[in-house]
């Protein structure tokens, strides 16, 4: 499931990134982190299976739920690096435009 | 058990290796800019896409593994070291999935990196035509 749900992530920012209008939001980096982590749990989804065999595939409710809210925690994990990666670089300038303006 | 460490490990050494290319090539450029036919990608930026690779595969699976329990915030921070029989098992662990991951990657790369050089290659025309298929 969590395989499952990185590998969901990857292609979703990956056909964002091929869509993009410039480089300003550095999806480039969310891609290769998402992609990364995917063939890291592909290995291990491998050598489960190898132990497992057929079982891999039905696992119980319970494990399924906790592997599900792993991997969604690790989208958001994902997302928020990179979600600082963009504010400290600051592509757009908007951060520096925005400290600049004394208002907020 | 900590299969993340090899590919961190793997991480480490990419980024220097990365980091010294990127400085050879800002003191040494090459790369004629205006010849389309002579485009190369720097060999510094398809390291960094391995960087980015290991160091967030590497990371979060780190992240799992806390999620697990098997990685812990006080020492020795992997819970496998606290017996031998568990640390062989780790170890072992490393040895073969954590190998395996850090090698699926760089081959991964490595596919990648022949694509983009084919893709840069490409006439302008090329590109024209496949839009307009």
């Amino acid at each position: 499931m969590t395989l499952l749900i990185s590998v969901f992530a990857a292609i979703i920012v990956t056909v964002k990134w091929y869509n993009r209008k410039d480089d300003s939001m550095k999806l480039g980096m969310l891609c290769f982190l998402y992609w990364g982590a995917s063939l890291m749990w592909l290995v291990d989804a491998i050598f489960e299976y190898a132990e497992l065999k057929a079982e891999y595939f039905t696992p119980a409710l319970e494990d399924m739920a906790n592997d599900a809210f792993l991997g969604l925690s690790v989208v958001a994990l994902g997302l928020v690096i990179w979600l600082i990666r963009l504010l400290i670089t600051d592509a757009k300038g908007s951060v520096h435009e925005a400290l600049k303006d004394q208002k907020d | 058990m900590a299969c993340f460490l090899v590919s961190a490990a793997e991480a480490v050494v990419v980024t220097a290796v990365e980091k010294s290319a990127e400085k050879k090539e800002t003191t040494n450029p090459k790369a004629d800019k205006s010849n389309r036919a002579e485009v190369k990608i720097p060999l510094s930026r398809k390291l960094k896409w391995l960087t980015y690779m290991l160091w967030g595969g590497a990371v979060l699976l780190a992240f799992e593994h806390v999620w697990h329990g098997e990685v812990v915030p006080w020492f020795p921070f992997l819970t496998a070291m606290s017996n031998p029989a568990d640390a062989a098992e780790m170890f072992h662990e490393m040895a073969t999935v954590g190998i395996c991951m850090a090698v699926l990657i760089t081959v991964v790369w490595f596919v990648m990196c022949k694509a983009a050089d084919a893709i840069v290659k490409r006439p302008d025309k090329d590109i024209a035509q496949t839009n307009i298929a």
